[in-house]
């Protein structure tokens, strides 16, 4: 029996509400190998952490157990305590008597014989641990960043900045994403192109900073500091060194399509950029619509291209690199509208979303800034502005609110007062969210100033009739039932994650919610992580925020990436699977399931009697390994043991919570 | 195909040309509609509170004895039947304990096998409107039609998946299928009063004259509906619009089973007025 | 009116709830439902506020309110609903709690109108007995 030491946690209230400590320091004090058992109120602070320190010195521990909160919280902190005293990190095993007990029962009773026995289970195992030692590993010294939005960009920047070198990933032509859609920004209604565009130059003009437009990740390995990243680079069909970015190609190509970039408001040629300010400002040829690539015939651009950049022949290109470290910044979706036919979108021209009627205010955009009805070109007088479309809606939408809609529908009805004299913005609306400096006091000028009126009311339904739009409501404030008659509904449609999100999660191994945001590490604590580490979050991909939350996160994952590169090396995790060759049959049926790749096989020379036999067994790529697990489930054997977890410490650990 | 056919009520009565035209389309279409025998009301209205279990005998029992026929499918055409059966139907499949209860009533056990579809669901799935379109020589070109859907046959959302409840278009490609001309107008899914007719008539007129402005601006020279009752309070209160207002307020009214026994030339006599 | 604690808690809100199946404290009174409903202009109390008197336990006053009698069930409100109540439902244990008292039933053969008791279809007659009487 190892000499081992017991130290519980009331974590204030927490534990000690639900749990009786005395009861349990008792009954700990009786576990076999116990010598010394004790109690804190805290123990992860300083006294509580010296109290570790010197019963380890006082009583000769060999063994540590801290039953107290989730190992995911401080298992990382009484590590470094062990170790401060001498001990092998490894040697600590922590009993959560938190989240797996006090937090989720209200009997003290049984509570306390819960954590009793997850106490005897951790004092079982810990007799078992045995000292594990970390490993140097080197570190590539270069950031790879997912995505050319705000987010991408203002990461992109602050790591270049502090003198690593980042490769920017972007699926469409130009950098620039969502907030180069936009026209103005609530709530000083700066221009958005304004202040994005210099940061896009910015990006361009970087000697730190390649930009990867029209690609797209296609496979991710390898670990923290050491990952091989697989980009796929899109056939432009034009050479970038040749191109000028003259655009002649773009006037005179026939092909007439929806622009994406003005959600198909307007038509863009088969040869574009998305937009004026495009980085890189030089165009590609969009193959499905192209009449070469699908009718065989035209070569238009080709002939008026003065600088023979034009490449027809060009196919896709796969580059691989390895990272450091990894930030993505993927952004978000408006909503689609299918389950919401109520508000007659797609059946009547002058039902805009908001990302629509964004367009319709740019001075680059389909009307030149102007806002006119798309049904009859006229500008309209009354607007409808409806609130939560698919947000707050457990039903057919998002339940989650969405964070930006009131916020820029206040700037919608603002701005539509400022272009159309004597227009009227009627905002329906479940409850105004106004959270953010300077924000409350923007929503108040709409109708103070600009004399929206704002009605508590979800719309039910739109009804066209003719050239006008009936919306039927009602305002919950004062009973009365709203019929208004309208020239343009808009629709502020919520914010999903991306399409693709899923499928990029998976090639990262990091974890979305139910909505397929990415999930950062801890919601208070690590927003900029994940758990995967050297992989980080910016931007929407976590979740809905506006611009300037989405450039403090950008910022703040960029400082994370520095701190990972700028480290001489990383440790390894000690705790990956080793073969004990003796017991493996080498059917591998451990390389199967190992989602890493870290399974290979080997062949032993072995002397028998006589004979030397070849023999095969599995092998574990100590680098590649995460510890997941899986093949010590899959050897029928017994023949691979995960170190830190091996199949004894676990039966001990069974024994002894089955007492 | 064999299907097991439930009539209700009204069919067998006030709106026997709706269950005429429809077996008469049936036999043309080479869909054979086997009468649930010894059928009992199916109660005209799904319960909407849940401490209540007998209501349900009566649908269960029909879709027991369609399962018995070996079927598989059991067809309406009345809408209200439909909605109750549907709704009945999920109920059994999903709700392990209204299913222990239920079945305590019955001889054999049911636990929501059989398919339940509306004929126009028939003439979409297993016809097929392109099939339908070949098959209709007597084409309603030029007929302007507004689709009356009302709300059995969409609603609830979940518990009917009909069609989309807010842009239904099973009813227009029927019409298309025929040749005629399917108008749009916002009023399609708008509720006609239901049974408030019954009660507070005051309430159904304002709701049908709704309806009745709504397809008439767009053009509709008559009205398709699918359920008995609609049919009454868009008719009744039609007729009464017109003669309160003096003007013209009120449009013909009819199964789409009679629009479809005059394109596929199986008698279309009963066009207008059999009660 | 008034709110006060005992009513916001009151057995009768539990009653209501069971007998319909649905959580009223799901509600948060967008309105959406009003908005809708074909048949609201006859109603004195609007559907939302259907929900939010039971939220507050001012069941008296539901319980007298016309809104019981002119709901038609037609779905519209729960097809839209954001928060997944079954409105109609709520309506229905209301009116349930009445039509159970002894003399509760609304609809009597002897009122139904000459015209109803010609041409009414059996669906409709079926459906408001089954609606008003017990």
């Amino acid at each position: 029996m190892r000499r081992t030491g017991v130290f519980i946690c009331w974590c204030g209230s927490n534990i000690a509400a639900t749990v009786d400590i005395d009861l349990a320091v008792a009954a700990a004090k009786k576990m076999p190998g116990v010598v010394f058992a004790d109690q804190n109120k805290y123990t992860c602070s300083e006294i509580g952490q010296e109290m570790i320190r010197e019963a380890i010195r006082t009583h000769r521990l060999e063994r540590v157990v801290v039953a107290a909160c989730s190992p995911r919280m401080h298992e990382n902190t009484f590590r470094k305590t062990v170790a401060a005293a001498g001990l092998n990190p490894y040697f600590l095993e922590i009993a959560n008597i938190r989240e797996q007990c006090s937090w989720v029962h209200k009997d003290k009773e049984t509570a306390t014989d819960k954590a009793i026995a997850l106490i005897r289970t951790a004092v079982a195992k810990a007799a078992r641990n045995e000292a594990l030692f970390a490993s140097e590993l080197p570190i590539e010294r270069r950031a790879l960043v997912i995505g050319g939005g705000i987010a991408g960009i203002q990461a992109a920047l602050d790591i270049a900045e502090n003198g690593f070198v980042v490769d920017l990933v972007e699926k469409e032509p130009s950098i620039g994403g969502r907030m180069a859609q936009l026209d103005k920004t609530f709530p000083t209604l700066d221009c958005s192109a304004c202040i994005l565009t210099p940061k896009m130059v910015e990006v361009a003009q970087s000697e730190k900073i390649t930009i990867f437009s029209y690609a797209e990740v296609e496979k991710v390995e390898g670990y923290v500091g050491n990952f091989t990243v697989t980009v796929r680079s899109r056939a432009r069909s034009v050479d970038m060194g040749k191109c000028t970015g003259c655009g002649d190609c773009m006037l005179k190509c026939p092909v007439k399509v929806d622009s994406e970039f003005d959600l198909g408001l307007i038509k863009r040629r088969a040869i574009y950029t998305p937009f004026p300010q495009a980085v890189p400002n030089k165009p590609a040829i969009d193959r499905e619509n192209c009449r070469w690539f699908t009718a065989g015939k035209c070569r238009v651009c080709e002939k008026v291209c003065p600088a023979g950049a034009i490449d027809y022949s060009q196919e896709d290109e796969l580059r691989t690199e390895k990272y450091g470290a990894i930030v993505v910044a993927t952004g978000f979706d408006p909503k689609k509208l299918d389950n919401y036919g109520e508000y007659a979108y797609g059946k009547h021209p002058d039902v805009l979303t908001s990302l629509e009627f964004e367009r319709l205010l740019n001075a680059s955009g389909p009307t030149g800034g102007k806002i006119l009805r798309p049904s009859n070109g006229r500008p309209p007088k009354n607007v409808a502005f409806i609130q939560c479309v698919g947000s707050r809606d457990k039903a057919k939408g998002n339940p989650y609110c969405a964070k930006v809609c009131c916020m820029y529908t206040a700037k919608h009805a603002i701005l539509l007062c400022e272009k159309v004299p004597g227009a009227r913005p009627f905002v329906f609306y479940i409850d105004v969210r106004t959270p953010g400096k300077d924000y409350e006091e923007f929503y108040n000028r709409a109708y103070e100033e600009f004399g929206a009126t704002y009605i508590k009311g979800n719309v039910s339904k739109v009804f066209p009739d003719g050239e006008k739009l009936l919306v039927r409501s009602v305002d919950a404030l004062s009973g009365a039932l709203v019929e208004l008659e309208v020239d343009m509904v808009v629709l502020a449609n919520s914010v999903d994650a991306r399409a693709g999100a899923k499928e990029l999660a998976q090639k990262l191994s990091i974890t979305t919610n139910a909505y397929n945001f990415f999930n950062e590490a801890h919601p208070k604590l690590r927003p900029v992580e994940t758990h995967t580490a050297g992989i980080f979050l910016a931007g929407t991909c976590q979740g809905p925020k506006d611009i300037p939350e989405t450039v403090a996160q950008a910022s703040a994952a960029a400082v994370k990436v520095a701190a990972l590169l700028g480290k001489d090396s990383l440790l390894s995790n000690p705790t990956v699977a080793e073969v004990n060759e003796k017991l493996c049959t080498g059917d591998m049926s451990c390389l199967a399931v190992c989602p890493y790749g870290a399974i290979s096989e080997k062949m032993l020379e072995e002397r028998r009697g006589r004979e030397t036999v070849r023999r095969k067994v599995a092998e574990v790529n100590m680098a590649l390994c995460q510890g997941c697990g899986a093949c010590t489930v899959a050897c029928r054997p017994g023949a691979i043991n995960l170190k830190g977890f091996t199949n004894e410490q676990i039966m001990a650990e069974v024994e002894a919570i089955c007492l | 195909m064999r299907y097991s056919y439930y009539p209700g009520c009204t069919l067998k009565t006030k709106a026997n040309n709706f269950e005429k035209t429809a077996l008469r389309t049936a036999g043309a279409l080479g869909l054979e509609m086997v009468e649930v025998p010894e059928w009992q009301c199916c109660g005209a209205l799904y319960p909407l509170n849940t401490d209540e279990l007998f209501p349900l005998l009566a649908p269960v029992r029909a879709l027991a004895q369609a399962k018995e026929a070996g079927h598989g499918t059991l067809v309406t055409l009345c809408a209200g039947c439909y909605n109750v059966f549907k709704r009945t139907n999920r109920e059994m499949s999903r709700n392990g304990e209204v299913r222990r209860k239920v079945n305590g009533y019955l001889q054999e056990e049911y636990t929501g096998e059989v398919n339940v579809l509306h004929y126009l669901e028939v003439l979409k799935k297993e016809v097929g409107f392109a099939s339908l379109a070949e098959k209709a020589q007597k084409k309603l070109t030029g007929r302007k039609v507004a689709p009356y859907y009302g709300c059995l046959l969409l609603k609830p959302r979940d518990e009917m998946d009909f069609d989309d409840v807010e842009n239904p278009t099973i009813f227009e490609d029927f019409l298309r299928a025929l040749g005629a001309e399917p108008v749009d107008y916002p009023y399609k899914t708008e509720c006609c009063g239901s049974y408030l007719s019954m009660a507070d008539e005051e309430v159904a007129a304002t709701a049908v004259g709704r309806i009745l402005l709504s397809a008439r601006k767009s053009g509709a020279e008559l009205l398709v509906v699918a359920c008995p009752l609609c049919r009454y309070n868009l008719e009744e209160y039609g007729r009464e619009l017109t003669e309160r207002t003096g003007g013209e307020a009120s449009l013909p009214v009819l199964y789409f089973t009679e629009l479809l026994a005059e394109a596929l030339a199986v008698g279309s006599e009963t066009y207008g007025e059999e009660k | 009116m008034k709110v006060t604690a005992d009513k916001v808690n009151s057995s009768l809100v539990k009653e209501v709830e069971e007998i319909s199946g649905q959580k009223v404290s799901a509600c948060f009174q967008c309105g959406k439902c009003t908005g809708g409903c074909p048949v609201v202009s006859s109603m004195d109390i609007f559907p939302h506020l259907v929900l939010r008197f039971a939220q507050l336990g001012l069941l008296e006053e539901l319980l007298h309110s016309k809104t019981l009698w002119i709901c038609a069930s037609c779905q519209t409100c729960d097809s839209r609903c954001p928060r997944d109540v079954d409105i109609p439902k709520v309506i229905e244990a209301l009116r349930l709690l009445l039509l159970r008292r002894k003399g509760g039933n609304r609809l009597h053969p002897a009122n139904l109108s000459d015209r109803v008791r010609a041409d009414a279809p059996q669906q409709g007659l079926v459906s408001a007995f089954r609606k008003y009487a017990k």
